[in-house]
């Protein structure tokens, strides 16, 4: 580990200051960076430990619900009022990690975790993401865990979020401040696809701090669940997950739906086109399946990864049907 | 006063140390002027280092030492009269910083000492090492199909046989053939591999992870060729290991040499990731299986081939072919066990190396067969039997198996079975029952062992053992405590000391049988020598009295235990059966596993509450191959990618279903003095073939290739 110097600054600007400086790195819950700055992946000459800024709380507001960004995982998760309204968002993260990483990861942070990809995580190997230009040898290699959606030829790394995915499909909020002022940003444009250059992962300026998140209340949002398939039954990733959310008509049918999927793109994705189908559709395995066939258009699987897409199909059935189960 | 501690529930007596933190692992101890030391591996799988420029880290703040094969002292490597059990017994061992050539990717080629751990950590980053790569064998399949045929192994037999396998496998009415390949599997035990090196003068003293302190002295001897004698190893306690620490792996020498270039005492803890490549794991395995039976499922032949992958330097083979030639009945059978180098570290024994590997192969195979006959797979195994060892041509010194399979079947409720695969559906999930055998030998090999008495009347017993978690210490307290009259609670039992009368490796399921023999030896010669002073002492007060009518502080007396000729007059086995139920959701590839049971007769149970513990992790670690656990390794790199925890899957809680062991009752009195035939290894085998054949149950699909994953259940 490289030599690094560390404050706990008690006032934002002071956080947003120092954050700008290049070279330096915001500590959060530190469950992902630590393990990073361990093995050498990030190397900070200075750490700006936002632990002591005012971003912690959850409130219900006339928008829907807010929630700030240092709000521990395992807070989160237990508030009434979320369970209540938004319980795809509680179901990811219940199948986040483990119970004591939930105790100490953040809300905002878990939104800037870094990849599960192995060549990522291997300092021993090239990475585009870690060394821009070394190259990708997940392409050809061990991607079982890759991405199958907006990938490059420079990278296919999956965006590892669980939470990422059930907050992008109910329109989650990003607010931000910065040196330029505070933001308020839709989460689906908070990360960047890798393109060219896969080791710029979002749009946060330097010195820009997440400070909350605000989820709206629909009747989408209350009546969701979240599915996740994995490896091992918890303290895993996902190969695929899907999180949806319906509002139904009188009749039964699909009056509004909210889809997105994890473990299949390089950034939290959502499904518009397939929200859009669903309208209408009745919640039966015969009806959905179909309209789930859509979402594998322009799937660009590997040869370790091609199983994802169909099962991301199945997922999204399961899913639907089971928000719908929701009383 | 007799005192029944053999038997008891009694609890681990070295628990509370362990949950108080105050067990003191290798990397726990600290000496004055500690200095820490940081690894360096290589980093392509076969070349040559042409450059290797330390400036950098040798400048950098904190930096005591760089050492690497420019500087390295050349160290003697003293050949060996008689290999460590424990090495593979072809090839040569790998030179630690001795020349330029890189064999595999992770080698260690360098260290760095430096003040502090961080110093030292960011040094070794700052090597600037050139190479010049050579084409490396990384391809198992490829390298396997280039060996035309690929070589037995040179360090056991391993082609055995007899009849006509093939003769008769060809005009069977029922045959099946099968395959199944398994990844490498690593140890990945939660204490990491660490060392603490201390020289005084030509005497050095190691505190490390290891389940043989004995050899652990012996080798480093060795290579530094200097007397064992003026070597001390230290190891109370060890995290687990499954094998990871039976050898002594470069590391322990480079902790060594390191410390005596820095003339400081260092201390060398491996990462995660380093451990993945420093030490050895269980190897990628091929095997394929045919069998012949008559109608009624009688097997007529058996034929089992493997090829495992080892070293390009080492030969490392296991006992896969082991389990065909002594399971069943047969009147032909053929085993070939054949081995195909790579660049890769030299795997090692894993727990139940090799038999777990062959049970899998073989037990999937009989369900296959039981299948095609038509009959139950626990009737098909009745069928074929072996009263007696086949291929020794030896009875059995005891052989419960029979009764194993009743006990197993009745508690788990195996005649609930699906009695088609496929055919029971609960909700979206398939529910499938599959069982297999298990089966593990019982050895023994010499051990010593001192008992002395002190002047309180308790009692404290020694022996250079080892205890990795299974309950060494709490068992021989027993065996101990049982022997002397004692209650538990008044006696102390030490290891971990290669100061302490000699002890066999820890390993192979033999510790209760070995040092349990030469501990039980050494409390009845103590307690002779105090009869011998007169009366009939026995507790504590009577020790007490005794002790203090003759003015003595301590009175001590050695016991040995060595195996006599049972193995030439008996076979020796201890055998199980395992029972798994699982449930699998074929549209989204979910597998869970609500119940798995294992019947076991394995002797005398020395302590039932560890010896079920023992059994139910041991299942876990067989959950872990089943269903879990891989390396993911590049061949373009000759790496292993998922190198962490957080990659490389055990099992955790939410996988674990609800485990149980029960014991047949078995009196053995040929095995060894105490009647025990270990548990260690017996507890992983059959496991892995349980669930494979619950798989084909639920889905009347096989699945040839392990892990098994939700990307191969999708139907």
């Amino acid at each position: 580990m490289q030599p690094f110097s560390y404050s706990s600054p008690a006032d934002p600007r002071v956080a947003m200051a120092e954050a700008a400086v290049p070279g330096a790195e915001v500590l959060a819950g530190g469950t992902d960076m630590m393990q990073l700055m361990k093995e050498g992946q990030r190397s900070p000459r200075h750490v700006v430990d936002i632990n002591g800024l005012p971003y912690r709380g959850i409130a219900v507001t006339a928008e829907g619900i807010r929630i700030g960004a240092l709000t521990r995982l395992s807070e989160a998760a237990e508030d009434q009022a979320l369970r209540q309204g938004w319980p795809v968002v509680v179901e990811a993260l219940e199948a986040s990690a483990s119970p004591q990483v939930r105790n100490l990861a953040t809300m905002g942070g878990n939104l800037l975790q870094r990849t599960r990809c192995l060549y990522f995580r291997d300092w021993a190997t090239p990475c585009n993401k870690r060394q821009p230009g070394s190259g990708c040898p997940a392409l050809d290699g061990q991607n079982r865990n890759n991405a199958v959606f907006g990938g490059s030829d420079r990278c296919i790394a999956t965006h590892a979020s669980d939470l990422a995915v059930a907050l992008v499909a109910l329109d989650t909020l990003v607010l931000t401040e910065g040196p330029n002022g505070p933001r308020r940003l839709p989460l689906a444009d908070l990360h960047r696809l890798p393109g060219d250059s896969p080791q710029v992962e979002t749009v946060l300026q330097p010195g820009e701090l997440i400070t909350a998140l605000v989820i709206p209340a629909s009747a989408a949002a209350r009546r969701s669940r979240y599915l996740k398939l994995r490896d091992r039954a918890s303290f895993e990733w996902a190969l695929v997950s899907a999180a949806a959310g319906i509002d139904l008509d009188t009749g039964g049918n699909i009056r509004e739906a909210r889809l997105a999927v994890g473990g299949v793109g390089t950034k939290p994705w959502r499904l518009p086109r397939i929200e859009q189908a669903l309208i209408g559709a009745r919640l039966s395995p015969e009806a959905l399946r179909p309209v789930a066939e859509l979402a594998g258009e322009g799937a660009r699987p590997r040869n370790g990864n091609a199983f994802k897409v169909e099962l991301m199909k199945r997922a999204i059935v399961r899913a639907l049907l089971a928000a719908g189960e929701v009383t | 006063m007799s005192v029944a501690a053999i038997g008891q529930p009694v609890s681990r007596v070295d628990g509370p140390d362990k949950v108080r933190g105050t067990a003191r692992y290798a990397a726990d101890f600290t000496l004055p002027g500690l200095a820490h030391a940081a690894v360096v591996q290589a980093t392509i799988p076969q070349g040559r280092i042409t450059a290797l420029d330390d400036s950098l880290a040798r400048s950098a703040a904190g930096v005591i030492a760089v050492i690497s094969h420019v500087n390295a002292p050349r160290l003697p490597y003293r050949p060996f009269q008689d290999r460590p059990l424990v090495d593979p017994q072809s090839g040569d061992q790998l030179r630690v910083f001795q020349a330029d050539r890189v064999l595999f990717n992770g080698q260690p080629i360098a260290v760095v000492v430096a003040e502090t751990l961080e110093q030292a950590t960011l040094a070794a980053t700052l090597l600037r090492v050139t190479y010049t790569p050579e084409r490396a064998i990384t391809q198992f399949d490829e390298a396997r199909d280039l060996l035309k045929p690929p070589p037995a192994s040179a360090s056991k037999p391993t082609d055995l046989g007899w009849g006509d396998a093939d003769a008769a496998f060809a005009v069977q009415p029922l045959r099946t053939d099968s395959s199944v390949r398994q990844p490498n599997e690593f140890h990945a035990a939660m204490e990491p591999h660490a060392t603490v090196a201390a020289w005084d003068g030509d005497r050095l003293t190691l505190y490390d992870k290891t389940q043989w302190v004995d050899n652990d002295r012996d080798e480093i001897a060795h290579v530094f060729g200097i007397p064992p004698e003026h070597i001390r190893v230290i190891s109370p306690f060890v995290g687990g290991a499954f094998g990871s620490a039976l050898r002594t792996w470069p590391h322990v020498t480079v902790a060594a040499l390191a410390a005596r270039v820095a003339g400081r005492p260092v201390k060398l803890v491996l990462t995660r990731r380093e451990l993945f490549s420093a030490v050895g794991y269980r190897p990628l395995t091929v095997q394929r299986v045919r069998l012949g039976a008559d109608r009624e499922g009688r097997l007529a032949a058996l034929i089992q081939e493997a090829s495992a992958q080892t070293s390009i330097y080492e030969d490392y083979s296991e006992s896969v072919v082991d389990a065909p030639a002594m399971l069943y009945a047969t009147a032909n059978m053929r085993s070939a066990y054949r081995v195909v180098p790579m660049n890769v570290n030299s795997p090692c024994p894993m727990r139940a190396p090799g038999t777990a590997t062959g049970v899998l192969a073989l037990e999937t195979a009989m369900d296959e067969l039981a299948e095609a006959a038509g009959v139950d797979p626990i009737e098909l195994r009745l069928r074929n039997y072996a009263e007696t060892d086949p291929h020794k041509n030896l009875p059995f010194s005891s052989k419960s198996l029979r009764q194993c399979y009743a006990l197993g079947a009745e508690a788990f409720g195996w005649t609930n079975r699906p009695p088609k695969p496929a055919s029971r559906q609960e909700g979206s999930q398939l529910v499938g029952y599959g069982m297999a055998t298990a089966v593990y030998h019982t050895n023994r090999a010499a051990a010593s062992a001192r008992a002395t008495m002190l002047a309180d009347g308790t009692a404290l017993v020694q022996s250079a053992a080892s205890d990795m978690g299974p309950g060494t210490y709490t068992a021989m307290t027993q065996v101990a405590a049982e022997t002397l009259g004692l209650p538990v609670a008044a006696v102390r039992f030490e290891l971990g000391d290669s100061e302490l009368p000699k002890a066999p490796v820890h390993g192979g399921s033999m510790t209760m049988a070995s040092v349990g023999s030469a501990v039980q030896a050494a409390c009845l010669a103590l307690r002779d020598k105090c009869r011998s002073l007169g009366g009939n002492a026995e507790g504590i007060e009577g020790y007490r009295a005794l002790l203090g009518r003759h003015g003595l502080d301590r009175l001590s007396a050695d016991g040995q235990a060595a195996p006599g000729d049972e193995a030439r007059r008996f076979s020796m086995y201890a055998f199980g059966a395992v029972f798994a139920e699982l449930r699998i959701d074929p549209e989204l590839g979910t597998l869970r596993l609500p119940r798995l049971l294992g019947a076991y007769a394995a002797g005398r149970i020395v302590n039932p509450t560890i010896a079920h513990s023992q059994c139910i992790g041991g299942m876990v670690g067989g959950i872990g191959m089943a269903l879990t656990e891989q390396g993911m390794w590049d061949p373009r790199f000759g790496r292993v990618m998922n190198a962490s925890l957080a990659d490389y899957l055990v099992p955790v809680n939410a996988d674990v279903p609800k485990l149980d062991a029960l014991f047949v009752e078995e009196q053995d009195p040929h095995v060894n003095p105490l009647g025990v035939k270990g548990l260690a290894e017996i507890a992983l085998v059959g496991v892995a073939p349980a669930i494979l054949n619950a798989v084909y149950n639920a889905t009347g699909r096989r699945i040839r290739e392990l892990p098994v994953t939700p990307d191969k259940l999708l139907l």
